[in-house]
């Protein structure tokens, strides 16, 4: 324990500077700074994978480590749709997986904000229309913010985001 | 030795001892037989057509032989009928394997009596088998409802808990049904094939350089050892190697995904089990490892570093030095994180005796890797088929005996400690001279076999080229085909809170298994 304890002193405080929005990412731009007050300050994120390799997921998973902390700036990942108010979605949508993906959409509250993270989630993407997958995941659902990248780097994620929800 | 006798066999330019045998389809239950009581292995099957030129359909099966030689064996079958024996009560791998055979090119294997789809979910009809030529990669069809059916377990008290495809946390797609009593898990079967992306289907006709983009995007934590399993396949189809530099270099790389992968899963074992403090510490020294790929290798994850004929990555002194820096402080850091982890009782409590695969088990099941290293099952294709530079920096795979999860978090221990060692011993002999290499040409049709220890376990890519620049077909296959078959047993007599704990000591890939 004393070992454990010692460790959390000397690891010091490591969280970055969060990185400012991007409006060049941004497809659908009506809802704004009223998100921003909706929300109080906090935003809550459902994840779906659509058929991504798993790149994505590790950057997604990486804005949790204590260099981009990012429930300190009020963002939290949650386990049910019906708790969240942005989707993250990775992937070029598998056919396999859009239904499950719409249903996910349908079971989320509004303003339903989607942000698809990567270049395979985002319309040019290596996979392309095919007997097993959509373009991109504005064929499937309507998406906010488009985040290219193979991964995106997690400070890109965040970006995308921030961007979505105009959280200045 | 591995009693091939009656089979013409001959030799594929490879690393290892690797052979190719052409059989007829009558033969096949003879040659299987005789292969599985040499103690052979079914590494993967798959298809291809062969229509347009040759009026036939053909079975691909490798096989391996531990610490001897890999079999390749094809075997014609009828394009009016494409019919084979069931492979699975010697291979179970085979099970799977067959079905989404089945599911994509339309071979059946007769008497087998799961016939059930594994790969098609109704995005295609039954009839329809999207990797036959006659099928573009662009068509569409019309979603069927999908049913598959479970397996049920019935009596008084048992009931069903069907758990994803969107899961809870951050990770992939897939399909978990449990049958239960109260909190004992009776029974689970996995459904996959959520991430299908129609990988084989690009690899059809793709030019050679294609293949490698696509191959590092099949599995994103992977990226290393498929693009180095998919130029290995590549280089030996063109009887030629990537010069020594580019050889060592990729080991390099190899070694930090490997560290990078088991920080993480380290991390994110300590948080299943409930201490927050092994996720936070685990993933700041992955963010360090990540990081100072960006700024070395110019991508986190080292997508695109490895290259058809070589590697596409600077190295200089400098970078050097920043490595030996890194090594240091990741052995410090990491040997104070696992006394911590050891000396904490709660952790303890949770990983111990909770889901076992025992060495009977793990053997019959032809698991691969890091899962069968801690079952005490000897398999490290560094070590059992020593490719180039393994052959010169001497692994010393480790395996343990208990097969629970406190063996499969000790094996990651060990293999990070293992893999800054063979860091440090490829940045102390790096050999100097070209980093890539132009391909010769080639003028016939060949195959080429790849094969890499991945963090998870081999990556086997084998490639048939079409002409000097494409690819006729490509194939390859994850270990999580085998040991996604550990986990239905691992968490059988558990309680459903330890599922999450068992699965992520195995952290199978979902994509690279759905192809």
């Amino acid at each position: 324990m004393f070992q454990q304890l010692k460790k959390c002193i000397t690891t010091g405080f490591l969280t970055e500077e969060k990185p400012k929005i991007n409006d060049e990412w941004l497809i659908k731009s009506s809802l704004h700074q009223s998100i921003s007050k909706a929300f109080g300050h906090s935003l809550a994120i459902r994840h779906v994978d659509a058929g991504s390799c798993n790149g994505c997921e590790l950057e997604i998973q990486a804005l949790n480590n204590l260099f981009y902390n990012i429930e300190g700036l009020g963002i939290h990942f949650v386990a049910s749709p019906r708790h969240a108010d942005l989707l993250l979605v990775t992937g070029p949508v598998s056919r396999h997986m859009a239904l499950a993906l719409k249903r996910t959409y349908e079971a989320m509250p509004n303003p339903k904000l989607v942000v698809a993270i990567g270049n395979c989630a985002c319309p040019g993407g290596i996979f392309g229309e095919t007997y097993a997958t959509f373009e991109a995941v504005n064929q499937v659902i309507p998406v906010n913010v488009e985040v290219p990248g193979c991964p995106p780097d997690p400070n890109s994620i965040l970006q995308g985001i921030l961007t979505a929800v105009q959280y200045v | 030795m591995i009693g091939m006798d009656a089979i013409k066999l001959d030799k594929l330019f490879c690393d290892w001892p690797a052979w190719i045998g052409a059989i007829e389809s009558n033969q096949l239950l003879d040659v299987i037989l005789k292969i599985h009581s040499n103690q052979g292995q079914l590494l993967t099957l798959w298809g291809s057509d062969e229509r347009l030129d040759h009026a036939k359909f053909q079975l691909h099966l490798l096989f391996f032989f531990p610490k001897a030689c890999t079999l390749y064996i094809h075997c014609d079958l009828s394009e009016h009928n494409p019919v084979y024996p069931d492979l699975s009560p010697y291979f179970p791998v085979a099970n799977r394997l067959q079905r989404a055979l089945f599911d994509l090119f339309g071979f059946k294997a007769i008497d087998s009596e799961d016939q059930r789809p594994w790969l098609r979910h109704g995005s295609w009809p039954p009839d329809i088998f999207p990797l036959r030529h006659e099928v573009n990669i662009d068509y569409q069809f019309y979603q069927e409802p999908d049913y598959y059916p479970f397996i049920c377990v019935k009596g008084e008290g048992v009931h069903e808990i069907p758990i994803g495809p969107v899961h809870a946390g951050i990770i992939e797609p897939g399909h978990f049904r449990f049958q239960v009593v109260g909190e004992h898990i009776l029974r689970l079967e996995e459904r996959l094939g959520y991430t299908h992306k129609g990988i084989a289907k690009h690899f059809q006709h793709a030019s050679f350089e294609k293949g490698a983009h696509l191959a590092g995007r099949i599995c994103g934590d992977s990226t290393v050892a498929y693009t180095w399993s998919y130029c290995m396949a590549l280089e030996n189809l063109h009887g030629c190697l990537a010069p020594s530099c580019a050889q060592w270099l990729r080991a390099l790389l190899l070694e930090r995904e490997r560290i990078m992968n088991h920080l993480g899963d380290l991390g994110a074992l300590g948080n299943d089990a409930g201490l927050r403090f092994g996720l936070d510490q685990f993933s700041l020294l992955k963010e360090r490892v990540l990081r100072l790929n960006f700024k070395l290798f110019g991508h986190r994850y080292l997508m695109n570093s490895i290259v058809p004929g070589g590697v596409a990555v600077d190295f200089s002194s400098d970078t050097c030095s920043y490595l030996l820096e890194e090594v240091h402080m990741l052995r410090q850091e990491v040997k104070t994180l696992e006394s911590i982890y050891k000396e904490h009782d709660g952790l303890q409590d949770r990983f111990l005796t909770t889901g076992v695969i025992n060495f009977d088990l793990a053997t019959q099941l032809g698991l691969l890797g890091l899962a069968a290293r801690a079952s005490g099952v000897q398999n490290d294709w560094r070590e059992d088929f020593p490719y180039l530079p393994y052959n010169e920096l001497k692994i010393k795979s480790q395996t343990l005996s208990s097969g629970d999860v406190a063996a499969r978090v000790a094996i990651r221990f060990l293999e990070i400690e293992e893999s800054l060692r063979v860091t440090e011993a490829i940045l102390a002999n790096l050999p100097e001279g070209k980093i890539i290499r132009q391909l010769p040409s080639v003028s016939s049709q060949r195959i080429g076999l790849g094969c890499v220890e991945g963090w998870r376990g081999p990556i086997t890519t084998i490639l048939c080229n079409s002409d000097e620049k494409t690819l006729h077909w490509g194939h390859i296959h994850d270990p999580s085909w085998q040991n996604w078959q550990a986990i239905s047993h691992a968490v059988m007599g558990n309680i459903v809170p330890d599922f999450p704990l068992i699965n992520k000591s195995f952290n199978l890939s979902y994509s690279g298994h759905d192809g």
